[in-house]
């Protein structure tokens, strides 16, 4: 999976950085968060993306997880989690993979699982 | 809280201490642990530990653990302990930090939840007046016969010595990286903790009988002594 590091492509759904919203979210797309949101993401089988600017109160179910913004909440990927340096998560990570980058805090659990092979 | 049954302190040379010259681009040391080595049989026999790792946000130690099947917390008190919010006076009106509100936001877990806790040099650069109240919790959140490593600095090693940060990168080797206290946008200012020009200074040494007392509810103390000026300690519960 790859996030964009800055302006997210084209097909992707966008919250920009004014943007506070209040509830839970849930789609069938990939997400590029870079606003406020108190309340679950809920984005199974895609992708989300927390940017620079991005505050997550919330616990976050998705495919692919990248943070560079602040969250706080579980997350529960189905593939992998990408802490970037700028990220700050409070929260439990469950994940298939994980990478993070020097200068990344987390305060949390981190438990990481294969799926089995059917 | 329960008295010490059996207590027995050994007092060996190891052969840890640092051993490659530091890399001028990201000032990284590497030093063998004989209580790193000795914990890590744990882990490397055992699956489905859980770890805590007391240290700032290690990518490192969480590949390590992880790779091997275990669970891993990470949770840095000694940046926690800055919080501002966390300033009071003591009952003589000099300044202290409130170690009820600390431990309230902080090791914030279900009793004998932990096999093993990675302590590191914690006690040696957090404000007295966290340290035995930190120590107790962990004592609470550790399982009957966990285990906790912990680095002390002897008195030669001096009161400038830098503050550290570990990297499991072995079954003995740790990989060292000195903290650079961040004023960003994690917290305001810094609270009581004295800092140097950069980081964290050294608060006290301990010596023997000060561990000792300190950690006088866990059922052994094992001691390793290391060349380079550091008293390793590894207590089980």
């Amino acid at each position: 999976m790859s996030a964009p590091a800055s302006a997210p492509t084209l097909g992707l759904a966008q919250i920009g950085k004014s943007v506070f919203i209040k509830g839970e979210l849930s789609g069938s797309e990939d997400l590029y968060l870079d606003g406020q949101v108190e309340g679950s993401i809920a984005l199974k089988g895609n992708n989300l993306t927390v940017g620079p600017n991005g505050q997550v109160k919330g616990g976050v179910e998705a495919k692919g997880v990248v943070i560079q913004g602040r969250l706080e909440g579980n997350i529960q990927a189905s593939d992998r989690v990408e802490l970037r340096k700028t990220a700050v998560v409070t929260g439990d990570i469950t994940t298939q993979r994980i990478s993070i980058e020097e200068g990344a805090f987390l305060k949390g659990k981190v438990d990481v699982h294969r799926a089995d092979v059917k | 809280m329960s008295s010490v049954s059996q207590n027995f302190m050994k007092l060996f040379r190891g052969s840890s201490g640092p051993e490659t010259i530091p890399d001028q681009g990201s000032q990284k040391l590497t030093r063998r642990s004989s209580g790193l080595g000795e914990l890590s049989r744990t882990w490397e026999s055992t699956d489905g530990l859980c770890i805590l790792d007391l240290g700032s946000t290690s990518a490192t130690n969480i590949r390590h653990f992880t790779e091997r099947g275990h669970r891993i917390y990470s949770e840095d008190l000694l940046t926690a302990s800055t919080d501002p919010e966390l300033l009071t006076t003591d009952e003589s009106g000099a300044a202290a930090l409130d170690s009820r509100k600390f431990l309230a936001d902080n090791l914030v877990y279900p009793a004998a939840h932990f096999d093993v806790v990675l302590c590191w040099n914690l006690p040696d650069y957090l404000d007295e007046s966290l340290v035995k109240p930190v120590v107790g919790r962990l004592w609470s959140v550790l399982k009957p016969g966990g285990m906790l490593l912990a680095f002390f600095h002897t008195r030669d090693a001096g009161p400038d010595s830098p503050c550290h940060r570990f990297h499991v990168v072995g079954g003995d080797t740790l990989e060292m990286t000195k903290i650079v206290l961040r004023k960003d946008a994690r917290h305001a200012s810094a609270g009581a903790v004295r800092t140097g020009a950069d980081g964290f200074q050294l608060q006290r040494v301990f010596n023997n009988r000060h561990i000792e007392n300190l950690f006088h509810d866990f059922a052994s103390i094992k001691f390793f002594l290391a060349r380079d000026n550091i008293r390793e300690v590894l207590v089980v519960r």
